[in-house]
């Protein structure tokens, strides 16, 4: 099979596109989903669409391992930032007995 | 004696009555007796010092001092290094005037031990007793202006503390008061004539004072500056020795204990301004030593001729005081100084015998009438007097000799000073032709003479005012009639001449040798030479004159009130206008009144209508104007700049009304206007 020439050799357009389509659907998950479980998967998929953009970059750009070394920060951060949003989350369970954040407005007092 | 030695013995002497004051005002009153012992003790000891003190002097030729520098003044413009220095000077002058100090002193605490027994502030009378003492003897030990200025200043206190001794009495408590206020203001003068010295030659010291005037450093190089000096350091004279016009106090001071009017203002405070005219005696101008004889004169027979009509017997003595330091400062005025100096020293004898002797007599009134259970009857007039000769025999005998010494009897101390003043004044004006010295003076002499002998008769001869209360009258204990006796015998010439009718011989006239005077030749006064060569010629005339006046007051005063030959109260009558005056004071007190007090008292009215009027309705107006402008500024505020704010507050606010309708509060939605704002700034910024 003879593949076209566009995808014949995988270049940095082919991860960035991956990484656009990743990044969008990360971010119609924040924003539509109602479940904050699901807003903070979205938020997962934006930051992996980052780390993608920063491996390709590395390979095809000029940013070497400099670009390895900062996803590999950026899956940390995110360990972490997943553990301190799922408490904020078992915290706001506790406190208003949902997850769906429609109807969390504080911020509107 | 070494000289070390000297200047150690005056400081104990300084500093013993200030022990006991210490010790007394503090603990006086858990000591047994109050403390009167100690207080009395020391004083004899400083007595028995100062004793040595005089006999060291008189044996060796020159005059001791010592100085310690006290406060050091550097870079003053014009002058340089300052020094203030505390020192003591012992000359002829100060030893002699120590041992009055101390020996009255010694005597008035004994007298005192009887007279204030039973007293309610007893212990607090001695330690002010030892307190004056120290202050006294400070004047006289002294060898600067400064210093003596600052124990002048704690004699008025002590004096003001001790006639204000039984301040429940409203009049005690005024006439403590009057003394202070009336001293104060001779001091004032004072103050500055040592200022001008002070300003101009930078030293206090005495001894720098003469030797710089006698270089021909004259203050702002002129004869008149000296002057004023002189006259102006008098006026602390004035003020303490109670002469005219400052001798309102003196009557007054009278509403102390009578000791203390013996101790203070018979014999030693009111004679440390003739001291302090002997210690500054060279700096004296001719003109200054005019302008203070002639004051001295004047105080004596002023005071003479209100003598005379008194009837209250502390009241008669003194005014005689009064006008035995005018003679004094006569005296020194006209350049008999050893004259002026010894009459301080016989006078401060027979004057504190005559105090103690009218205390021992209000004594032995209070004590009868107390007995008659009279509390109305005036313990001190001497019409309620009168035959106490036969009850009180040793004062009565002590009083008579004490008498005939101020009246200038021969055989008496009194004789011998009156004598020479007499002859100095009498001798100055045949130098100058200042004839109406030594006229005041003679006539003095004779009333003194007759007052002196109205007291004595009318007291202690003729008929008792009541049978009764003479027989319940009783000669004072001993501890009070012992210095009397004393007393009396220091009155007789004995102490001060070997030769009764002449003290130019005797051992006192010859330690007072008058100082040479520094001021320039042409404005001083006539040498001692020249002085005492105008003496020599008229001494016996004088002598034979003074005895006949002294001899022609006390005849008088006999025929008067002993034979009643003559009349007083037709006297009187004849007299008139000059009686009423004499027994009115001439009206002194009613003319200070008139003139000072009320004086004083519509200054303060018209100031009191000038802050009333004037500053208050500056004071108003200003606060009228501010008020004004504030209404204004507040309009200001409240219509502009609060409409200022209000506006934007208004603005800002319907603002935020609308602002608000966009926060949901959902972080969703504020998400979604994140990305779409910021796809919105991407797509603007990259089509531009």
């Amino acid at each position: 099979m003879v593949l076209p020439e566009w995808l014949a050799e995988p270049g940095l357009n082919h991860f960035l596109v991956v990484s656009a389509v990743l990044f969008s659907l990360g971010l119609l998950a924040v924003i539509s989903r109602r479940n904050i479980i699901l807003v903070l998967m979205g938020i997962e998929l934006i930051l992996n669409a980052a780390n993608l953009n920063f491996v390709a970059f590395s390979r095809y750009g000029s940013l070497s391992l400099d670009g390895h070394m900062i996803a590999l920060f950026v899956i940390i951060i995110a360990a972490a930032e997943a553990a301190v949003a799922l408490a904020i989350a078992l915290n706001i369970y506790n406190r208003f007995g949902s997850v769906d954040v429609e109807l969390i407005s504080e911020l509107k007092e | 004696m070494g000289l070390d030695t000297l200047i150690l013995l005056s400081l104990i002497v300084l500093f013993l009555p200030l022990a006991g004051f210490a010790v007394l005002v503090f603990f006086g009153k858990r000591l047994p007796r109050q403390g009167d012992w100690l207080a009395t003790g020391l004083v004899t000891v400083s007595l028995l010092l100062s004793l040595v003190i005089l006999f060291a002097r008189l044996t060796s030729p020159e005059s001791v001092t010592a100085g310690w520098t006290w406060a050091q003044f550097g870079g003053i413009p014009g002058i340089g290094e300052v020094t203030v220095e505390l020192g003591i000077l012992i000359d002829n002058l100060s030893a002699i005037m120590l041992v009055v100090v101390a020996l009255i002193s010694t005597l008035v605490h004994f007298f005192s031990m009887g007279y204030l027994e039973g007293d309610v502030r007893y212990s607090r009378y001695f330690a002010y007793l030892g307190f004056f003492t120290f202050s006294m003897i400070g004047i006289v030990l002294t060898h600067n202006l400064l210093m003596m200025y600052i124990f002048w200043e704690l004699v008025g206190l002590s004096s003001y503390l001790l006639i204000g001794h039984w301040y429940e009495k409203k009049s005690a408590s005024n006439a403590a008061m009057k003394a202070f206020i009336v001293n104060r203001i001779g001091d004032a003068g004072m103050f500055i004539g040592i200022m001008i010295i002070f300003v101009h030659f930078a030293t206090f010291s005495f001894d720098a004072i003469f030797s710089a005037v006698a270089a021909g450093n004259l203050p702002f190089e002129s004869q008149a500056w000296l002057t004023a000096a002189g006259v102006l350091i008098f006026c602390g004279a004035i003020g303490k020795s109670a002469q005219f016009p400052l001798h309102v106090w003196l009557p007054d001071a009278m509403e102390g204990p009578t000791p203390v009017s013996a101790l203070i203002h018979a014999a030693t405070m009111v004679a440390a301004g003739v001291f302090l005219v002997a210690r500054m005696f060279p700096l004296f101008t001719a003109d200054a030593l005019l302008v203070i004889a002639y004051v001295g004169a004047a105080t004596a027979l002023l005071a003479a001729t209100i003598a005379i009509t008194q009837y209250d017997i502390k009241k008669v003595l003194a005014w005689s005081t009064i006008s035995q330091l005018g003679y004094m400062i006569l005296a020194l005025g006209v350049g008999a100084y050893a004259a002026g100096f010894m009459h301080l020293v016989t006078h401060a004898a027979f004057k504190a015998g005559l105090f103690l002797g009218s205390g021992a007599v209000i004594y032995a009134m209070h004590a009868a009438l107390h007995k008659q259970h009279d509390h109305d009857t005036d313990a001190q007039d001497i019409r309620n007097m009168g035959g106490l000769r036969s009850r009180m025999p040793v004062t009565y005998w002590t009083f008579l000799i004490f008498t005939l010494a101020i009246s200038g009897i021969p055989l008496t101390s009194g004789f011998l000073s009156k004598d020479e003043i007499l002859a100095g004044t009498l001798a100055f004006s045949t130098l100058n032709g200042h004839w109406l010295l030594p006229l005041i003076a003679f006539g003095v002499a004779g009333m003194t003479a007759f007052y002196m002998f109205r007291l004595l008769i009318l007291t202690f001869h003729g008929k008792p005012a009541d049978s009764k209360r003479l027989s319940m009258i009783r000669e004072v204990p001993g501890v009070m009639a012992i210095p009397l006796i004393i007393l009396a015998a220091l009155s007789t010439f004995i102490f001060y001449s070997f030769n009764p009718l002449g003290a130019s011989s005797g051992w006192l006239f010859q330690a007072l040798a008058r100082p040479a005077s520094v001021v320039p030749e042409a404005f001083a006064p006539a040498t001692w030479p020249v002085f005492y060569e105008a003496i020599s010629r008229v001494h016996t005339p004088v002598m034979i004159l003074s005895i006949i006046i002294a001899v022609a007051g006390v005849a008088f005063a006999w025929l008067v009130y002993e034979r009643r030959s003559v009349s007083a109260d037709k006297m009187a009558g004849v007299m008139g206008p000059l009686y009423r005056g004499s027994r009115n004071k001439w009206y002194f007190d009613e003319m200070y009144e008139a003139v000072f007090v009320n004086g004083t008292l519509a200054l303060t009215r018209i100031s009191n209508w000038f802050d009333f009027n004037v500053i208050d309705g500056i004071v108003n107006g200003a606060g009228t104007v501010t008020r004004g402008v504030s209404k204004i500024s507040g309009w200001i505020d409240n219509v502009f700049i609060d409409g200022l704010v209000n506006f934007l507050a208004n603005i800002t606010g319907s603002i935020g009304m609308r602002m608000r309708k966009i926060q949901t509060g959902s972080v969703q939605n504020y998400l979604v206007f994140g990305v779409f704002g910021f796809l919105i700034i991407t797509i603007v910024l990259l089509s531009i």
